[in-house]
């Protein structure tokens, strides 16, 4: 037995501390809040107005023209159609309007941050270690600082789901600004580019498909993480798995993992074609 | 006759910080080099070049002739000495300053073309134009222009991937020449192209060089292509120059057994036959030798 006299705890510290921080920044937890919150509504709304078909119409079509596969085009526009057959469409769409809000959030905060990281060696430095820590962190810590200072809800899904999601992101803008030829960038510099030049015309678009292989990233760990960020207010396909785990329904279970796993399957095929549309032409 | 470029003891040492280079202690120095703790690429160069002559410098691989081609744009950092050209200090611009010189003193061409592979061959002749933001229609003139100048007309919208080597170099050629810029800096720009395609584009060079009176820095591995190019030609071992003179007299007198071993097959050459073909297997012979 460990000594009773020795325990100690430190989880009113941190209560403490949290409430401290609600009550000192209210304005600015209420404010990015709210922002978050309308963001996700509006996606939301707007998804839901599309009618089913259109999004089959649209994943046949964007499947067909960026890979040109009529098998692999085929397979993608039936698979979301189970997810209608099984009644889970619109929690489909909830899942969906999360996800696009966490992945859109991440890219704002992780674009930028991955080429800070390129840009100045001391910020990859410090950056690489805290993308690691975080990349090896089980998803189910990110839910313990969000709900702290979020509460339950879909703000705080929300969150927990972009903390997880951007290392990706971050990582893989670094490596492909970091990959572009030095003999291309050399020729830019020499015929008088400025740093921002040689960025914005140079770095960034022959970055691109790295960039845009980091974002397919974020998206499938987004996709992952929905599912438990459900377990504080998530809602969606991962709140119907979460019910079905607590009343020991398999069945009901399956029918929602599987949707997740649809889900997955076509946005990543969906976004890699796409990617593949940015690399530059080669012979 | 005015100088297009002026160097005086120019070295570039690379490994240490620019401070920590003992350039004063030439014993200190040698020993640094010996323990592999500083590798000097150039040593103490001194040379210039009037205004639209064609100054080549050649040398074997490592010799430091791309590093110090590269000096003279500030590519790389010089670790000591001074460059002028066209009347600027380069080695004292401020980073605004050689912003503006590398856009309109000089231009580049590079051994591997150096190109955009995401931006058209008519992007890629006008980028200089684009980053000095002359307005579209004007500097795709420009770059129509020096296209057709290079014999690339109609090629505007194809990509670096779509064309052969030599394509590939016309464009960067009319790359640099598009802001029309007094000097040329080239780097062993036809080295990576075959033999008939390579004395194709040395010809075109002359001619281009003919109209257009340009300062062409010239930098190949190829005594050969020196030869025939260059007005005056230095020839560099170990980041010095060994010996500096037109042509002729590298060939008539070399400064040393050094320069001697690099030109006695050409001399051979003139002596025993005018066949080319001949020729080019003696010196394929020569390059082994010497390296
Ligand atoms: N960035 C660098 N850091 C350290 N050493 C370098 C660097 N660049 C070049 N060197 C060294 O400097 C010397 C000269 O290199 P440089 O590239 O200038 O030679 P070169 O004559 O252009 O050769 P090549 O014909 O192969 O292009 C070589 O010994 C090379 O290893
Ligand atoms: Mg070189």
């Amino acid at each position: 037995m460990f000594p009773d006299a020795w325990e100690f705890s430190i989880a009113r510290w941190i209560n403490d501390f949290t409430n401290w921080l609600l009550t000192t920044f209210s304005a600015f937890f209420d404010a990015l809040s709210g922002i978050i919150l309308s963001l996700l509504l509006n996606i939301h709304s707007g998804l839901e107005t599309i009618p089913w078909w259109i999004y089959i119409l649209a994943i046949a079509l964007t499947a067909f023209f960026t890979t040109k596969k009529i098998g692999l085009t085929i397979v993608l526009s039936i698979l979301p159609v189970i997810v209608g057959l099984f009644g889970l469409w619109d929690l489909a769409i909830e899942t969906i309007a999360i996800v696009l809000t966490a992945v859109v959030i991440a890219i704002i905060i992780g674009i930028p941050l991955g080429v800070i990281m390129a840009e100045f060696k001391r910020m990859e430095g410090l950056g690489r270690p805290i993308l690691d820590a975080m990349q090896t962190m089980p998803s189910f810590v990110y839910l313990i600082p969000t709900m702290m200072l979020f509460g339950l809800g879909k703000v705080p899904a929300v969150l927990a789901t972009v903390i997880y999601a951007v290392p990706p992101v971050i990582r893989l803008t670094n490596l492909g600004l970091r990959q572009v030829s030095q003999e291309v960038q050399e020729a830019a510099l020499a015929y008088g580019a400025t740093r921002f030049q040689l960025l914005k015309e140079v770095r960034i678009p022959l970055a691109m498909p790295s960039i845009l292989a980091g974002v397919n990233q974020t998206t499938m760990m987004a996709l992952a993480m929905v599912v438990i960020a459900s377990m504080i207010g998530g809602g969606g396909l991962g709140y119907e798995v979460l019910v079905s785990i607590n009343r020991i329904d398999v069945g009901r279970g399956f029918e929602a993992g599987i949707s997740v796993v649809i889900l997955a399957i076509v946005i990543d095929r969906l976004t890699q074609g796409f990617a593949k549309r940015f690399e530059p032409p080669s012979n | 006759m005015t100088k297009a470029i002026e160097v005086k003891d120019l070295w570039k040492v690379y490994g240490p910080r620019k401070e920590n280079v003992p350039l004063d202690q030439p014993e200190k120095l040698s020993k640094m080099e010996e323990k592999r703790e500083a590798v000097v690429a150039v040593r103490d160069v001194s040379f210039s070049v009037d205004s639209g002559e064609v100054f080549v410098v050649m040398g074997l691989s490592g010799s430091g002739k791309s590093t110090l081609i590269r000096c003279l744009m500030r590519l790389v950092e010089p670790t000591a000495g001074s460059i002028n050209m066209n009347g600027e200090d380069v080695s004292s611009l401020s980073n605004q300053e050689l912003t503006q010189f590398r856009r309109n003193a000089a231009a580049m061409v590079f051994q591997h073309y150096g190109l955009l592979p995401h931006r058209t061959v008519l992007e890629n002749v006008s980028f200089g134009l684009n980053l000095k933001k002359v307005p579209r229609r004007e500097r795709e003139e420009r770059a129509r222009e020096l296209l057709s100048t290079v014999g690339l007309e109609g090629w505007d919208n194809y990509y670096p991937a779509n064309l052969s080597g030599g394509m590939q170099q016309r464009v960067g050629i009319a790359r640099a020449l598009a802001s029309d810029p007094p000097i040329l800096l080239m780097d062993e720009p036809f080295s990576g192209l075959d033999p008939l395609i390579r004395r194709e584009m040395q010809e075109e060079m002359v001619d281009l060089h003919q109209k257009t009176n340009k300062t062409i820095f010239f930098v190949t591995h190829d005594l050969d292509e020196g030869m025939r190019l260059g007005d005056r030609m230095a020839v560099m071992r170990g980041g010095s120059f060994v010996q500096v003179g037109t042509p002729e007299e590298i060939l008539d007198d070399p400064a040393d057994e050094y320069v001697a071993r690099f030109v006695q097959d050409k001399k051979e050459m003139f002596q025993e036959a005018e066949k080319e073909n001949k020729g080019k297997q003696d010196r394929k012979g020569l390059t082994e030798d010497v390296s």
